[in-house]
């Protein structure tokens, strides 16, 4: 199968999760569209790692889920942390470093 | 012991006083201050002694000795010992400076008992010994303008001792200032002679500049111009004088030890020491014995019409240094140096009576103020009388043989020396005038409110100002204190003021023309190298000087005598008659005025520029535009911290998208 259509597949998970974080205000949701944007990566090489037929691309994939693992863990620590101290769950409210 | 090593231990004893008394001063009860002070001076002469006793046990050519103990400063070119130079000319500037200052020290035990500043007064004094016979013995240029630069530091302590007076801070500061361009002068001259001799070491100093340098050349004669404003500046010739009149404000044995006796005279032992420079670059020598003999004349015309005592005193020192700055000018070392010694007696002892009559006077300094001080102090009198003699070369006392023999050795090079002589001359006839204007003055004619009160066994108390511009003293710092102490009451001042008598009676005899040579066959060593070292003043020059010489001491006494004594109030009716001339000599030939002037003004007149206009307008421009851009900067800069986390997230996409499109576009 043509490798374009993976492409095209992961640049549109890309997009939706790019999409996603610029739009909703809930940080969750943030949080999850950032995920799709780095699956939407991982997918890209993967499908690279297959057309040249080495293992490169895989390696970094794998350590892009590390990454993406280590970085949901201090998001959602950050998201509870809002929810104990009864903050509003919207970003745009969350603006206090404006110059 | 060899001599260096008693040299050596001249140096230790005054360092290890001061910074004795300096740690120790919590603890020192009573008057144990000044007794360690006076101790560790007298150990210092008495090494001074040692020294000369070793030095006469070795023959005539054997007098110059060396020694160092460490390198001081070793690199590239410059090798510098911490060394010492013990030759005749030192060990008699050690015996005179460390006698001398034993017996103020002596003085000042008792003098300064009731100041709340007494272990400090010690410590500083004790340093100030140390520094001056630093200089005397130091064997090499660096330590000579460290030993230089140490005594302008104690100077400035010494003068500035009672902190809170604010004349006195000043004139510490004016000292000081005016000692280090002194310190300047001799630095540049060391470095000019570094560079073309390669050594600093004073003796091959000696003997390598008549190689290198031509007679008279000029560059020779500019590193003895250097090194005479470092002279002129320590030892108050013009133009470099107004500083030590000032100087008195420091307590009056301060001014005994520094501004009369010893450090005063270290421009003149400067000049003796680097005779051989002197000699090759005889317009140098010139010129200085020409300052030296306009200084003379200046000092003590200005000393008729001063009426501050320790003033007058100090006008006269600046006389006095001018006649021996004039003497080692024209190569009559022995000669300049005799009159060294026995300034130094004659001077101190003054001092110490002029002290003994401001206590008694409950710091009262204007001689207006004072009269018929005679009967209620008669140790004092006794002792301000012979210095006086002294001072004014009365036949027979020791200052009469030294100064004629200055002048006769000026007259013996003859030609245009004879003009040195007539101003020497001159000032003499002066100095006579004076010294017995103060006598007359302030022991002669009725007594004062102040000597009858002293009369009946009570010494006058006052509310104590300031002698020069009147405010009231703070006396917090000090004397004049609850008691005040004079020669009549207190033993230790008297058993010095004695000494000194003595000495300034039959000091003298060392040097009586035609009869002894003491210092000059003592001293031999050191100027055996002078071009005039075989001149001799013909006896019919000596005997003219010393009439001459004995005339002018009498005439002036007599001439002081009629006018304070027969016709009171005569002089007033002269001042008024001559007023232009009384004001030029009451204000100090305008000294002062000038450098007003020609330095004061001119740099102030800069520094206000500088203050108003080119802080504010460059300085601060430059710091207001700087701060203003940033500001600007980061205003606009500021618009891009909104605060909305999905903005930053948009820019970030952007930017990263803009960066993928550029490359995209440039790989095609």
């Amino acid at each position: 199968m043509d490798i374009a259509w993976y492409l095209v597949l992961s640049a549109f998970i890309f997009c939706i999760g790019a999409v996603g974080v610029m739009v909703r205000r809930s940080p969750l949701v943030i949080l999850i569209c950032l995920e799709l944007m780095l699956n939407g990566a991982n997918l890209a090489l993967a499908s690279f790692a297959r057309m040249t037929g080495t293992h490169d691309g895989q390696v970094f994939a794998l350590v892009v889920m590390i990454v993406a693992a280590a970085e949901v863990v201090v998001g959602l620590g950050l998201i509870v942390a809002m929810f104990r101290n009864r903050l509003p769950m919207d970003v745009d409210e969350m603006s206090e470093l404006r110059g | 012991m060899s001599p260096a090593a008693y040299g050596w231990l001249v140096l230790a004893f005054p360092l290890a006083g001061s910074i004795l008394i300096a740690l120790l001063w919590r603890s020192l009860p009573g008057r144990t201050a000044g007794w360690i002070g006076s101790a560790a001076i007298l150990l210092s002469f008495l090494s001074a002694v040692g020294a000369l006793v070793q030095l006469q046990d070795r023959s005539e050519h054997e007098r110059q000795l060396t020694s160092s103990l460490w390198d001081y400063a070793s690199t590239a070119g410059l090798d510098v010992k911490l060394g010492i130079l013990v030759d005749p000319l030192a060990v008699f500037m050690c015996l005179v400076v460390s006698g001398v200052s034993f017996l103020i020290h002596l003085y000042s035990v008792a003098y300064m008992a009731s100041d709340r500043g007494y272990r400090r007064y010690f410590s500083y004094l004790n340093f100030f010994v140390f520094s001056m016979l630093l200089l005397v013995l130091a064997g090499n240029f660096v330590i000579l303008i460290v030993g230089w630069a140490f005594v302008g530091f104690a100077s400035y302590a010494l003068i500035s001792f009672w902190y809170r007076r604010r004349t006195a801070t000043y004139a510490g500061m004016k000292a000081f200032v005016i000692n280090v361009i002194g310190d300047v002068g001799l630095v540049l001259a060391a470095i000019i002679l570094q560079r073309d001799l390669g050594t600093l070491d004073l003796p091959t100093v000696f003997a390598r500049a008549p190689e290198v340098f031509e007679r008279n050349e000029w560059l020779i004669v500019a590193v003895c111009l250097l090194i005479l404003v470092g002279a002129f500046a320590k030892s108050a010739q013009i133009p470099l004088h107004t500083w030590l009149p000032d100087a008195m404000e420091g307590p009056t044995p301060v001014s005994a030890l520094i501004h009369a006796a010893t450090m005063v005279t270290a421009g003149v032992y400067l000049i003796a020491r680097m005779h051989p420079l002197f000699e090759l670059a005889p317009t140098a020598a010139d010129i200085s014995a020409a300052i030296g003999a306009l200084t003379l004349v200046f000092a003590a015309s200005v000393a008729l019409v001063v009426t501050d005592l320790k003033r007058i005193i100090a006008y006269s020192t600046i006389s006095q240094i001018g006649y021996m700055v004039m003497g080692v000018s024209i190569a009559a070392y022995s000669a300049g140096m005799f009159h060294l010694m026995t300034h130094a007696f004659f001077k101190a002892l003054m001092f110490m009576a002029a002290g003994s009559v401001i206590a008694a006077m409950a710091g009262q300094q204007d001689i207006d103020r004072m009269s018929g001080l005679r009967r209620a102090m008669p140790r004092t009198f006794v002792a301000f009388l012979v210095a006086a003699m002294a001072l004014s070369a009365f036949p027979g006392f020791s200052g009469y043989f030294s100064k004629d023999e200055i002048l006769a050795f000026a007259a013996e090079r003859g030609g245009g020396y004879w003009i040195l002589y007539a101003a020497g001359t001159v000032a003499a006839l002066m100095t006579a005038f004076y010294a017995f204007r103060m006598i007359f003055r302030v022991f002669g004619g009725e007594p004062s409110e102040e000597a009858r009160e002293l009369e009946q066994g009570h010494i006058h108390h006052a509310e104590p100002v300031n002698p020069v511009t009147g405010e009231p003293e703070d006396t917090d710092v000090g004397y004049p204190g609850p008691e005040h102490h004079i020669a009549e009451r207190d033993r230790e001042m008297w058993i010095a003021m004695s000494v000194l008598m003595v000495l300034s009676v039959v000091g003298g005899v060392l040097q009586i023309p035609g009869v002894t040579h003491a210092i000059e066959h003592f001293l031999d060593p050191t100027f055996a190298d002078s071009r005039f070292a075989d001149t001799n003043v013909s006896g019919n020059l000596e005997a003219l000087a010393l009439v001459v010489g004995g005339l002018c001491s009498l005439a002036g006494i007599g001439l002081a005598y009629l006018l304070y004594v027969r016709m009171p109030g005569s002089t007033l009716a002269l001042a008024d008659r001559l007023r232009p001339l009384h004001r030029f000599l009451e204000r100090k030939w305008y000294f002062d005025e000038l450098y007003g002037v020609l330095v004061v003004r001119p740099l102030r007149a800069l520094g206000e520029w500088s203050s108003t206009v080119f802080e504010r307008v460059v300085i601060q421009g430059m710091v207001g535009s700087a701060t203003a851009a940033v500001r600007t900067g980061s205003t606009i800069v500021r618009v891009a911290q909104s605060g909305l986390l999905r903005y930053y997230a948009l820019l970030l996409l952007a930017g990263v998208g803009g960066l993928a499109l550029y490359f995209l576009l440039v790989s095609r």
